[in-house]
C-alpha cells in the first residue's frame, strides 16, 4: 500500500507541484477506472470486492487530502490559478469523502437485494466525488462548471441505476431534464460573467497580471467590483447563476425535482444526492457568492433571503402530509436548505460579513451529512426482498422488530428537527445566533418557529416506529449488515458527539473559514 | 465519598442516567429485572439527594454546591450547576416524587417495561437538570431533553387518545421553547455587546446585565421567555395541552407531570422572568397587571371547568390550572410573602395533586374507568382508601393544619398588599376549589354503592400505602410546622426581591416585621394607586371587599408572623 502511495507521489512529482494539489481527485479517478476494469474479472458473487476497492480509493484520497493540509492554512493555486487548495476546499473535501465512504458502506447489501450489483455503481460514485472536489477546489468558472457536470452526469446514471424499476427510470429522466436545464442556466450565467470580466479594463492600480485567464474568480471579482452593484448585466449574471445553483441545492422555487428523484432513486443514492450533491453545490455557491460576487452582494442578498424563507415554508409544510419516508426526507431537506441559506443571509450582512453565520453554514453542512445518511440508512435497513420499506407504514412497530434501529431512528429524527443535545441543534443554534447578531429578528423568528412543524413530521416517523403496533407481529427482524452497522455507528456517534461536545467540530468549522483568499491580489 | 462531597449535584443529576444505562443492559424478556432496578435507582436517586437536607446552609445567600467546568469554550458555555433555597426544594420534590411515581407503576405498567423505566429515569435527569443549571445553554438542553421521554410516556403507555395528547404536549411546549431559545440568544449576544465581556451563558452574569438594556429590549426579552414558562405552567390561555396530557398519561406520568414538570414553568418565572421584568415602571406595571389578571382568570376558569367534568382525572388536571394560577399570582405579587407562598404552594401542589392522581390511579387499576358516574359509595368497601383520599382532598383545597392552607394563605397575604380586588377574586377560586373537590369526593365515596362492580373492591395494598403515606405525612408536616420551608426560602426570596422590587424593603421597613398588620396596610396603598384595576366587579364588590378585609387582617398578621419566625 505504501509502495503504491509512494509511486503515486513520485508520479505527481514528475508533473510538479500542480499535480500534487489534485492528487486526491486523481486517486479517486484512478480507482474508479480500476473498478471498471476489475469488474470484468469478478463473478456475480464477488461484486462486493468493488466496494472494497472503492473504499481504498476514498482512503487514499483522504490521506492525500490530509497531506495537503500540511501545506499550511494559506491558499495555494495550481494550474495557472484555476484550482485552489485552501482550508475551505479541504473541509468540503473531507465532507465529500466521508459521505462517499458512508454511502459505499450502505450500498453493498442494498444493491444485492435489488439485484443490480455492478461495478459501475462504485466507479460512478468515485467519479461524482471527483466532480464535487473540483466544485469546491475550482477557482475558475470553467473548472467549476466541468466539476459540476462531472458530478451531475454521474448522478443521472446512478439515479436510474435500478433499471428494471419504473420509479427509478422516471426519476432519472426527470433529474436529467431539469438538471440539464439548470446547467444551461448556470452556463449562461457563467458566460455573462465571462463577458463582464472580458470587457473590464483591469490595467488600473491594483490590477491583475494580464496572463491570468478572464474566467479566474479573482478577475471576475475585480470586474464585478468595477461595475458595482445595480448594474443590469451584473444583475442578470448573478440571477442566472443563482437560479442554476438553487436548482442544484433544491431551493424553492427550483425544488420540484427533489421529491421525485429522492423517491425513485436507489435509497443509497437518495442519501448521496441529498448530502453530497447538496454540499458540493453549496461549496460552489459559497465560493462564488462569498468571494467572487462579494462586491455586488447588495444585488442578491435579498433574493437569498426570499428563497430561504420560501424553502423553509414549502419544505416544512409539504413534508407534513407525505406518506413516503423518502419523499418526506426530500421535503425536509428543502427546509434544511432554507436554514443554510438563512445562515448565508446573516454571513453576508455588515461590512465584513458575519463569522457566526459562516461557521453555522460549515457546521450545519457537516452534521447534516451524518444525520441524513443515518436516517436513509434506517430506510435501507428496512428494505427486504418483496418490501420496499420506504412507506411510513412500513416502519410500524419498529421498536419491537429492531429496538436498535428504532433508537437510532429517534436520534437522527431528533437531530434533524434540532432538539438538543444533538448535532442538528448546534447547527440551528449558530444560524439563529447569526441572524440575531445581524438583526434579522423576523428571519430568526421564522427559522425558530419552523422547528415546530419540523418536529411534527419527524415525529410522525418516530410515532410509527415507536407507538404503533407492527402490522405483522411475526415479521422477521431486518438484519443489519456489517457495512450498514459501521455506517450507522459512525453517523450516530457524530450526531451525538457533535451535540454533546461540539467543541472539536466547531474548531473544524472555524478552520474552514479562512475564506478564499485571492490568488492574484485584490 | 470525596467525589460525592465535591460533586454532589452531579451525582444527583446523573444517578438516574446511570440507572437508565444499566437498565439498557438488562435483557428485554427479563420478568422483574426492569422494575426492580428501576425502583432501586429511583430510590438511590432520592437517597443521594437526601444529604442536601442537612448539608444545605440556609443562612448563605446565593447558590450553593456550585460546580463549574468548561464545556464549549468557543461559545462560552459551561457545565455549571448550583442550587439556592428555591431550587433545593424543587430538587428534593423531584427526587421524592420520582421515587413515588416509579413505585406506583409497579403493577400498572404491563408492557414494554424496559423502555418505560429507562424513559422515566431519563425524565428525572431532564427535570433535575433544569432546576440545577446555572448556564443557559445547559438549561435549554435539559429543558428540551425532558420533552422526549415525556412524549413517549404519554404516547406508549397512555390511554385511548394517547398519540394525540403526546404530540400536542410536545408541540405546545416546543413553541414556547424555541421562542425562549431566541430570547436566550438575544440576551447572550446583547450582554456581550453592552458589557464588552467575552461571550458567556452564565445565568447570574447575564441576568445582572439586563437592567442596562433599553426598555424595548427588556420587554421583548421578557415576552420571549414568558411563552415558554406560561405554556409549561400552564397559564390561561396556554393551558389547553394540559387536560389532554394529564388525562391520557399513565398514573405515574400524570403525577410527575403535575408534580414536577409544571413547576419548571413557575421556576422559570421566578428564576428568569422576575429578573427580566423591565425596569421602567410603566412597562413593568403593564406586564405585572396582565400576568396577575391571567393568573386570576386561570384560577377561576380552572375551577369552574372542574365543576363540569365527568372524568375524575380530567377534573384533577383542570384543578392544576387553578392551583398553578395561585402560584403565578404569588410570584407576580412582587413581594416576599407572595413569592415564598408561591414556592411553598408549588411544593404543596406536587404533594396533594400527586396524591390525588395516585388515588385516581388506584381506582383505575381496579375498575379501568375514570368516569365519576361509575363510582359511588366507595367508602364502604374501601375505608382506608377513603381516609387517605379525604386527607388528599382537604390538603388540596387548603384546610388549615394541612399543607395547602399555608401556601394559599401566604400567597393571599402577598396579593392583598398589591390589591384588594385581586385578592378577592383569588378567594373566590378557593371557595370554588373546595366546592369541586368535595363534590367529587361526595359523588365517588359517599352514599350507597350503586354500581355492583364496586361492591367488593379491595382496599389499599402495601405498595399503595407506601406511595401514599409519605405524601400524607408531608402534607401534615408542612401544614403543622412549615417553618423549615420558610427558613430555606428566606435568603433566596430576599435576594430576588432586593433585585426585582427594591422599593418594597424601603417603603415597608422590613426591619420591623412584628408590626406586620400595619406594614401590609401601608404597602397596599401605593401599590393600589399605581396599578390600574382592570377587573370591574360591579355590585358584588362591596360584599367581596368586606370578606376580603377580614381575610386581609388574618393573612397579613399570619404571614408576618411566619416570616418573623423565619427571620429569627
Amino acid at each position: 500500500m505504501s509502495a503504491i502511495l509512494d509511486f503515486l507521489h513520485r508520479l505527481s512529482g514528475l508533473f510538479g507541484q500542480d499535480f500534487f494539489l489534485i492528487l486526491p481527485e486523481m486517486e479517486l479517478a484512478l480507482f474508479g477506472l480500476a473498478i471498471l476494469l476489475l469488474d470484468y474479472l469478478l463473478s456475480a458473487k464477488e461484486k462486493a470486492f468493488n466496494a472494497v476497492v472503492a473504499m481504498f480509493g476514498v482512503g487514499f484520497s483522504g490521506y492525500s487530502l490530509y497531506r495537503l493540509r500540511a501545506l499550511g492554512p494559506d491558499a495555494i493555486g495550481g494550474f495557472g490559478g484555476s484550482i485552489i487548495v485552501d482550508p475551505f476546499f479541504l473541509y468540503f473535501g473531507l465532507i465529500f469523502l466521508v459521505a462517499t465512504a458512508l454511502v459505499i458502506l450502505i450500498s453493498v447489501r442494498y444493491l444485492q437485494i435489488e439485484d443490480e450489483h455492478h461495478g459501475e455503481y462504485y466507479a460512478l460514485l468515485l467519479f461524482a466525488t471527483v466532480g464535487m472536489m473540483f466544485m469546491a477546489g475550482g477557482y475558475d468558472l470553467i473548472v467549476q462548471f466541468v466539476g459540476l457536470e462531472t458530478m451531475a452526469l454521474s448522478f443521472y446514471i446512478l439515479t436510474g441505476f435500478l433499471r428494471h424499476q419504473r420509479r427509478s427510470n422516471e426519476a432519472a429522466v426527470k433529474y436529467l431534464l431539469l438538471g440539464a436545464f439548470s446547467s444551461g442556466l448556470l452556463a449562461y450565467g457563467f458566460s455573462l460573467l465571462y463577458g463582464i470580466s472580458a470587457m473590464a479594463d483591469l490595467s488600473g492600480p491594483g490590477g491583475l497580471p494580464l496572463q491570468v485567464p478572464r474566467t479566474n474568480l479573482d478577475v471576475v471579482r475585480t470586474a464585478l467590483a468595477l461595475r458595482g452593484p445595480a448594474d443590469l448585466l451584473v444583475m442578470l449574471a448573478v440571477v442566472t447563476v443563482s437560479a442554476g445553483l438553487f436548482f442544484k441545492v433544491a431551493a424553492v422555487p427550483f425544488h420540484q425535482w427533489a421529491p421525485d428523484v429522492y423517491e425513485g432513486a436507489p435509497t443509497s443514492i437518495s442519501a448521496y444526492v441529498s448530502v453530497a450533491s447538496k454540499t458540493a453545490s453549496f461549496a460552489l455557491l459559497l465560493r462564488l457568492f462569498l468571494y467572487a460576487f462579494w462586491p455586488v452582494r447588495a444585488d442578491w442578498v435579498g433574493i437569498i433571503g426570499v428563497v430561504a424563507v420560501a424553502s423553509l415554508t414549502v419544505g416544512n409544510l409539504a413534508a407534513i402530509t407525505q406518506s413516503n419516508v423518502k419523499r418526506l426526507l426530500a421535503y425536509s431537506s428543502i427546509s434544511h436548505v432554507g436554514y443554510i441559506l438563512l445562515g448565508l443571509v446573516a454571513a453576508l450582512s455588515g461590512p465584513d460579513g458575519n463569522e457566526t453565520g459562516l461557521k453555522g453554514i460549515a457546521f450545519y453542512l457537516f452534521v447534516y451529512a451524518f444525520m441524513t445518511i443515518g436516517a436513509f440508512t434506517i430506510v435501507i435497513v428496512l428494505r427486504r426482498q418483496g418490501l420496499i420499506g420506504d412507506e411510513i407504514e412500513d416502519l410500524n412497530g419498529l421498536i419491537q422488530r429492531s429496538p436498535t434501529a428504532a433508537v437510532l431512528l429517534l436520534i437522527f429524527m431528533l437531530s434533524l428537527a434540532g432538539i438538543p443535545p444533538l448535532a442538528g441543534f448546534v447547527g440551528k443554534y449558530y444560524i439563529l445566533l447569526a441572524l440575531i447578531q445581524t438583526q434579522h429578528y423576523y428571519l430568526a423568528l421564522f427559522a425558530a418557529l419552523y422547528i415546530v412543524p419540523a418536529l411534527y413530521y419527524y415525529f410522525r416517523i418516530v410515532a410509527h416506529a415507536w407507538l404503533r403496533e407492527p402490522a405483522n407481529a411475526n415479521d422477521p427482524l431486518p438484519r443489519i449488515s456489517a457495512g450498514q452497522s459501521v455506517a450507522l455507528a459512525a453517523t450516530c456517534a457524530v450526531t451525538i458527539a457533535a451535540g454533546i461536545y461540539p467543541e472539536p467540530f466547531i474548531r473544524l468549522a472555524s478552520y474552514s473559514l479562512v475564506i478564499p483568499a485571492a490568488l492574484f491580489g485584490r | 465519598m470525596e467525589f460525592y462531597n465535591n460533586h454532589t449535584l452531579t451525582v444527583i443529576l446523573f444517578t438516574p442516567l446511570v440507572g437508565a444505562l444499566v437498565l439498557l443492559l438488562v435483557p428485554r424478556d427479563s420478568e422483574n429485572g426492569h422494575r426492580v432496578l428501576g425502583n432501586l435507582f429511583a430510590l438511590l436517586g432520592f437517597l443521594v439527594s437526601l444529604p442536601l437536607v442537612w448539608r444545605f446552609n440556609v443562612g448563605i445567600p446565593g447558590y450553593q454546591f456550585r460546580e463549574s467546568a468548561n464545556w464549549i469554550p468557543s461559545i462560552g458555555a459551561h457545565y455549571t450547576l448550583g442550587i439556592d433555597g428555591i431550587s433545593f426544594l424543587l430538587v428534593m420534590l423531584t427526587t421524592f416524587l420520582g421515587g413515588i411515581s416509579i413505585l406506583s407503576s409497579w403493577s400498572a405498567i404491563k408492557m414494554r417495561r424496559k423502555e418505560y423505566y429507562i424513559l422515566f429515569l431519563l425524565l428525572q435527569v431532564g427535570m433535575l437538570g433544569v432546576f440545577m443549571s446555572l448556564d443557559f445553554f445547559l438549561f435549554y438542553l435539559f429543558w428540551e431533553v425532558m420533552l422526549v421521554p415525556m412524549y413517549f410516556l404519554i404516547g406508549v403507555w397512555g390511554s385511548d387518545r394517547r398519540l394525540y395528547a403526546a404530540i400536542k404536549f410536545f408541540l405546545y411546549t416546543l413553541v414556547g421553547s424555541v421562542l425562549m431559545l431566541l430570547a436566550i440568544l438575544a440576551l447572550y449576544y446583547r450582554a456581550h455587546e453592552v458589557t464588552g465581556q467575552p461571550f458567556t451563558f452564565d445565568i447570574p452574569t447575564l441576568l445582572a446585565v439586563v437592567p442596562q438594556f433599553s426598555t424595548v429590549l427588556q420587554v421583548y426579552l421578557f415576552w420571549g421567555f414568558f411563552f415558554a414558562f406560561a405554556i409549561k405552567v400552564p397559564m390561561f390561555p396556554f393551558h389547553t395541552w394540559l387536560p389532554d396530557a394529564h388525562t391520557e398519561a399513565p398514573t405515574a406520568g400524570s403525577v410527575i407531570l403535575a408534580g414536577v414538570l409544571l413547576k419548571m414553568g413557575t421556576y422559570g418565572f421566578i428564576r428568569f422572568s422576575l429578573p427580566l421584568l423591565p425596569t421602567d415602571p410603566t412597562a413593568r406595571h403593564k406586564i405585572v397587571t396582565i400576568l396577575i389578571v391571567l393568573s386570576l382568570i386561570g384560577i377561576i376558569y380552572g375551577a369552574l371547568v372542574c365543576m363540569m367534568q365527568k372524568d375524575m382525572k380530567k377534573l384533577i388536571a383542570y384543578s392544576s390550572v387553578s392551583h398553578l394560577g395561585f402560584c403565578t399570582l404569588g410570584i407576580f405579587a412582587l413581594n416576599p410573602q407572595g413569592l415564598a407562598g408561591s414556592v411553598i404552594q408549588q411544593i404543596n401542589h406536587g404533594i396533594s395533586t400527586g396524591a390525588l392522581f395516585l388515588i385516581v390511579g388506584v381506582l383505575y387499576e381496579r375498575r379501568h374507568t375514570r368516569l365519576i358516574s361509575e363510582y359511588g359509595g366507595l367508602s364502604t368497601p374501601m375505608p382506608n382508601f377513603a381516609a387517605v383520599y379525604m386527607i388528599a382532598t382537604l390538603s388540596s383545597l387548603g384546610l388549615p393544619l394541612l399543607n395547602g392552607f399555608i401556601g394559599e394563605f401566604t400567597i393571599l397575604s402577598g396579593i392583598f398588599q398589591v390589591s384588594l380586588r385581586f385578592a378577592a377574586w383569588a378567594v373566590i377560586g378557593i371557595v370554588l376549589g373546595a366546592a369541586y373537590l368535595l363534590w367529587l369526593y361526595q359523588r365517588v365515596m359517599f352514599g350507597p354503592v350503586t354500581n355492583p362492580a364496586n361492591e367488593h373492591l379491595p382496599d389499599l395494598n402495601m405498595r399503595e400505602y407506601a406511595t401514599l403515606i409519605p405524601l400524607v405525612i408531608l402534607a401534615f408536616w408542612i401544614g403543622i410546622y412549615p417553618k423549615p420551608l420558610f427558613t430555606v426560602l428566606e435568603q433566596p426570596v430576599h435576594q430576588i426581591m432586593t433585585q426585582v422590587n427594591p422599593d418594597y424593603y424601603k417603603t415597608a421597613g422590613i426591619s420591623a416585621p412584628q408590626n406586620g398588620q400595619q406594614v401590609a396596610r401601608q404597602t397596599e396603598q401605593p401599590a393600589v394607586a399605581a396599578l390600574p384595576t382592570p377587573l370591574e366587579s360591579k355590585t358584588s364588590l362591596a360584599k367581596v371587599e368586606t370578606v376580603g378585609s377580614k381575610y386581609l387582617a388574618l393573612a397579613s398578621s399570619g404571614a408576618a408572623n411566619i416570616l418573623a419566625g423565619g427571620n429569627r
